[in-house]
């Protein structure tokens, strides 16, 4: 049970993917102009990082050790076919929206990084929960940019969640603000480096305030240090 | 006795940043001062509006990041940036342009890279170019210069279609914006750009009314506006606040490029007076390009910085999207400062010139 608290705690936070590793940066950049895109693109990605990390972990033992990478990228593909087909068949919309960044799923580094560090060296259950919350870590970062992005850029939140979610996501759209001038920077890729390096900022500032709390906890007893000469 | 110990340059008169900047703003008096008379008091009032923008956010930041701030607005640097970018958008462009352009050129150009001395870019550029692909459509009116619009407007009308879009009669930023002719008027640059891309001449382009002033190929406004600057310019190279390698490097090489490609093609290519009095290229090569923080520090390094900018410059100007390039030409070379820099360190007194090898590094 630690085991698995340890997990989560490193997924969405302390070994965040997007904010700490800092791997996948491309999807990441490129496709979070929306919430809706984002939390598309950070869903697909957590499929494809549960069923590789699974499958890493199930042939772990007999995978050679020297041609251990291309085995792994072909099983990593071969979930991200089945979740391009699965996308095209079912929200075709945002699969249109996507476009490359679907199977461009495979090189992200984040995927083979998990079944490269933990899979393939673990359990099959340990191994899948890993990826399904080095996923959520991700898809929490996508969903939080993409929120901020679109907030920023159009006003509205949830555009488009139809195109994920069905006929009944339509209404989950909010307009915050009606413009006639969408803010193009945050829209454009400069915005996603700007909200990226924010988000990132803001982690930082949150574990150091964090850090400090608990130093000041703990601080153990100060012996005051009694002076013995005369002042000079 | 208390003799004061303090590292070189030993100047006789010792300047602090505060007169530095205080210097350079009243070099750019006399063209503000012309840019007001063509265009309106719009100039004036986007002045204003982004030094209050500019000071209260440097406040607020400093403050954030337990500094004295004090000290820090009264270096005038951010005054300097908001004056900047005030008078290269259009007069009558809606108040939260400016303030956007200014907090961003602030807070995230300035001060997230550390504050003065350590921004990367040139904070009035950055906010600016921002500004530019974000609302190309308020970025875009510039009036017509005086005597050249069918409408007059006064203070109050530049109050008010700043602040809410319509000028005291009710006339639109579109109704003000028609010449006398009822035409709607573009900037020289754009003009002759627009112009060569319907397959007009050159010569042709600037019989246009904008163009009517004493040198043939000159907008009206921008013509004085230029001199203006230059005046200025010349006044802080004189009182030794800029050098003259910057300047010079930029201007000559946007000039030759200019003429070049002239020569080669005159129906297609304007000329190089046409690109030096034209557009930003003068407050660009004394003002912009010279800001002490994001340029080239040694001389050599200086001359090579103004060249590429006034390359980049004309190569924008003639083949890329937008009509001017100042500011992208800055802030491409801001990138390349600490290059440029590693390059072309000066030799130590006394010592041999450094040799590098194909890696850069040093041999001894």
């Amino acid at each position: 049970m630690n085991e698995l608290k340890e997990l989560t705690w490193q997924g969405l936070w302390k070994n965040n993917p997007a904010l700490v590793q800092l791997l996948g940066l491309c999807p990441l950049l490129a496709v979070t102009a929306t919430l809706t895109n984002g939390l598309g693109l950070g869903l697909a990605t957590t499929l494809v990082l549960i069923g590789s990390n699974t499958c890493v972990s199930i042939i772990r033992n007999w995978v050679p050790s020297e041609i251990r990478i291309p085995i792994f990228v072909m099983i990593i593909a071969a979930f991200v076919t089945i979740v391009q087909l699965l996308m095209n068949a079912y929200t075709f919309k945002l699969y249109q929206a996507l476009g490359i960044f679907i199977p461009l799923i495979v090189t992200n580094c984040a995927i083979i990084g998990r079944a490269e560090a933990y899979a393939s060296k673990n359990t099959i259950g340990k191994s899948a929960f890993d990826g399904f919350m080095m996923g959520m870590g991700f898809t929490l970062v996508l969903i939080l940019l993409g929120g901020f992005r679109e907030l920023l850029g159009y006003g509205t939140l949830f555009d488009g969640a139809n195109l994920l979610l069905g006929d009944w996501a339509t209404s989950l759209k909010i307009t915050v603000f009606e413009t006639d001038s969408p803010f193009l920077l945050a829209i454009l890729p400069p915005g996603a480096f700007l909200g990226m390096g924010l988000l990132i900022a803001l982690k930082n500032v949150l574990d150091n305030h964090m850090e400090n709390i608990f130093a000041a906890n703990k601080k153990s007893k100060v012996v005051e240090r009694a002076r013995v000469t005369t002042e000079s | 006795m208390n003799f004061k110990l303090a590292s070189s340059p030993h100047q006789h008169v010792r300047r602090n940043t505060g007169q530095v900047m205080r210097m350079v703003i009243l070099a750019l008096l006399p063209g503000v001062l012309l840019q007001t008379w063509f265009f309106g008091w719009g100039t004036l009032v986007q002045v204003m509006l982004a030094i209050i923008t500019v000071v209260v956010t440097e406040a607020a930041i400093l403050e954030l990041r337990k500094k004295d701030f004090e000290s820090a607005i009264k270096d005038y640097s951010a005054i300097l940036t908001a004056v900047l970018l005030a008078i290269s958008i259009p007069p009558f462009a809606p108040w939260w342009i400016v303030v956007l352009g200014s907090f961003f050129a602030i807070a995230i150009v300035k001060q997230l890279y550390g504050g003065l001395g350590f921004n990367v870019f040139n904070p009035a550029m950055a906010g600016y170019v921002m500004l530019l692909i974000s609302f190309p459509v308020q970025m875009t009116q510039w009036l017509p210069p005086a005597g050249l619009a069918q409408y007059s407007h006064n203070f109050n009308d530049a109050l008010y279609v700043i602040f809410t879009g319509f000028s005291v009669d009710g006339f639109s930023i579109a109704q003000l914006k028609t010449d006398y002719d009822g035409v709607t008027m573009a900037t020289p640059l754009d003009t002759a750009k627009t112009a060569i891309a319907q397959n007009l001449t050159y010569s042709e382009s600037i019989e246009l009314p904008i163009f009517d002033s004493l040198v043939p190929g000159i907008g009206v406004a921008s013509s004085w506006i230029s001199l203006g600057y230059l005046l200025g310019g010349l006044y802080l190279i004189k009182q030794k606040v800029i050098n003259w390698h910057i300047p010079v490097g930029m201007l000559t090489t946007t000039v030759v490029c200019a003429i070049i490609m002239s020569i080669a093609d005159s129906d297609v290519y304007p000329s190089g007076i046409f690109h030096l009095l034209n557009g930003s290229i003068i407050i660009g090569a004394f003002f912009i390009a010279t800001d002490p923080v994001s340029a080239c520090t040694t001389n050599k390094g200086r001359l090579v910085f103004g060249a590429a900018i006034g390359f980049w410059v004309y190569v924008i100007r003639t083949w890329g999207g937008y009509p001017d390039a100042v500011a992208f030409a800055v802030l491409i070379m801001n990138m390349a400062v600490p290059l440029i820099d590693y390059y072309t360190r000066p030799r130590t007194y006394g010592h041999s010139p450094i040799k590098t090898n194909k890696r850069g590094i040093n041999d001894e």
